[in-house]
């Protein structure tokens, strides 16, 4: 399938376009958040501090590099499990977060919240850390550096490859992609 | 001297570069089971992902860069000769040191938190390693490392069936815990399996059966049988590599066994990521 080529940060014009099984190369700016940092970024939305990036039409790459090194802009850096996140994601899409990348199902809030925002959750090949760090061109940590590999880096981007899992319209490519391949064992 | 001795310095020096050559260099077994993967599968987004994965191993080798950047908590299985005497200190002490210098000097990512039950701060050298020893006749010392990542681990299982539910209920609770888990193990998976013993045994089992040579059938013909029955129905689910849907949603299915209480019917499920990390080094 063709891949098509979106410019970071996203807007309404180009979520509109995505479809569940797309296969994408982004480029741009992304910030990477997991675990730790989501459960920072909410606490400092309920002390109404401001965040350490803006997060209107943002996206958030659920990952957690290896350290970089000599010569390397960053370690090897692929997605996480995004389930983890579904507890705050909703949260930061009504704050304005228009895209995820990750790997995993989402919950039916998360889903929910996807299509009423009119965001996209896309997939990035788990285990692939070493090819998607090829793609990172530019790695510094903004916030948070006492967390380690769980700091929020601002990363740039050039054509990482990822698949829209969950579109604006309610589509699920896990779902289909079950759908399409299981065998009625009946 | 009726037995050996191994100074705890060439175990550190050892299993130092053992961790890291693993991170960073798929073993061949598990990179024959994904090209042979990537041959079988015919839908096009799984195919594009096993390509991916393929590739990425050829990048980590290449750069000596980790495979994938959850380079898990450090688990190893010792089989120490009962002849083989350790000298120069403990060694726990000295795994957990070849752990630190791994994982420091091979720019791997340290993963492991201290207080589990509040808030939770990174250990920053990934130790403590955790060791299952056994003890087994010789003078030989055989260290075994594969790093767990949290994704995987995460979507694993331990069943305590009544025994009344017999070979069905095994088959069902392991294909019922690959369907759950679904995209978000990293497939295809190789899944272990542990049945009878004790609960800690079970568990244990299921995670040994992931060292054993990806696809290597088990010697015992009822394991065999029922390790080729779980791969069809699992690769039947339609999970496909990275989730997008296909036919090899699992690599290979390894069964381990135990006797058991006539009361109980254990069953644990490990799963492995497709990055399976695993490399041995005897001392």
């Amino acid at each position: 399938m063709a891949e098509k080529h979106i410019e970071l940060p996203l807007t309404e014009e180009i979520i509109k376009e995505l479809h569940s099984g797309d296969r994408v190369l982004l480029s741009g700016t992304v910030y990477t958040a997991r675990d730790e940092a989501h459960l920072y970024l909410c606490r400092m939305m309920d002390a109404k501090e401001p965040l350490p990036f803006d997060l209107n039409g943002a996206v958030i790459y659920y990952s957690g590099p290896c350290p970089a090194p000599p010569g390397a802009v960053i370690g090897p850096a692929g997605p996480t499990t995004s389930g983890r996140m579904d507890a705050y994601a909703p949260r930061l899409l009504d704050a304005g977060l228009k895209g995820m990348i990750g790997k995993g199902k989402r919950n039916k809030a998360v889903k929910e919240s996807i299509v009423k925002n009119r965001a996209v959750y896309f997939g990035a090949v788990g285990g692939a850390g070493a090819l998607l760090s090829s793609c990172i061109k530019e790695a510094e940590v903004i916030a948070f550096p006492e967390l380690g590999a769980e700091a929020v880096y601002r990363l740039r981007v050039e054509d990482f490859p990822c698949a829209v899992v969950n579109d604006s319209y309610g589509g699920d490519l896990y779902e289909e992609g079950v759908r399409n391949n299981c065998v009625n064992t009946d | 001297m009726p037995w050996r001795e191994i100074h705890v310095d060439t175990i550190i020096n050892a299993v130092k570069d053992l961790i890291i050559d693993a991170c960073c260099i798929l073993p061949e077994d598990s990179k024959c089971a994904l090209e042979k993967a990537f041959q079988t599968e015919t839908s096009p987004a799984a195919r594009d992902a096993l390509q991916d994965i393929l590739t990425n191993a050829g990048i980590a080798a290449s750069k000596r860069i980790p495979i994938c950047q959850d380079t898990g908590l450090a688990v190893f299985f010792l089989e120490i000769g009962q002849d083989v005497h350790i000298v120069g200190g403990a060694l726990q002490d000295a795994m957990d040191k070849a752990v630190a210098l791994g994982y420091t000097e091979g720019y791997l990512r340290k993963s492991t938190q201290d207080h589990a039950l509040g808030e939770r701060v990174n250990r920053g050298d990934n130790t403590p390693a955790i060791c299952h020893c056994r003890i087994v006749p010789g003078d030989a010392l055989k260290i075994t490392f594969c790093p767990k990542g949290g994704g995987s681990e995460n979507m694993s299982a331990v069943g305590m069936l009544k025994p009344a539910a017999g070979r069905d209920g095994i088959i069902e609770f392991v294909v019922n815990t690959v369907r759950e888990a679904g995209p978000n193990p990293c497939p295809p998976v190789i899944v272990g399996v542990g049945v009878g013993g004790t609960m800690e045994k079970a568990a244990l089992m299921a995670k040994e059966a992931l060292i054993r040579t990806t696809g290597e059938k088990s010697p015992d013909p009822e394991a065999a049988a029922l390790e080729e029955e779980l791969l069809e129905k699992i690769n039947r689910l339609g999970i496909g590599a990275a989730g997008y849907g296909g036919k090899v949603t699992a690599l290979a299915v390894h069964v381990q066994t135990h006797p058991v209480h006539l009361a109980s019917l254990p069953v644990a499920v490990n799963i492995q990521c497709h990055a399976a990390r695993h490399k041995s080094v005897v001392l």
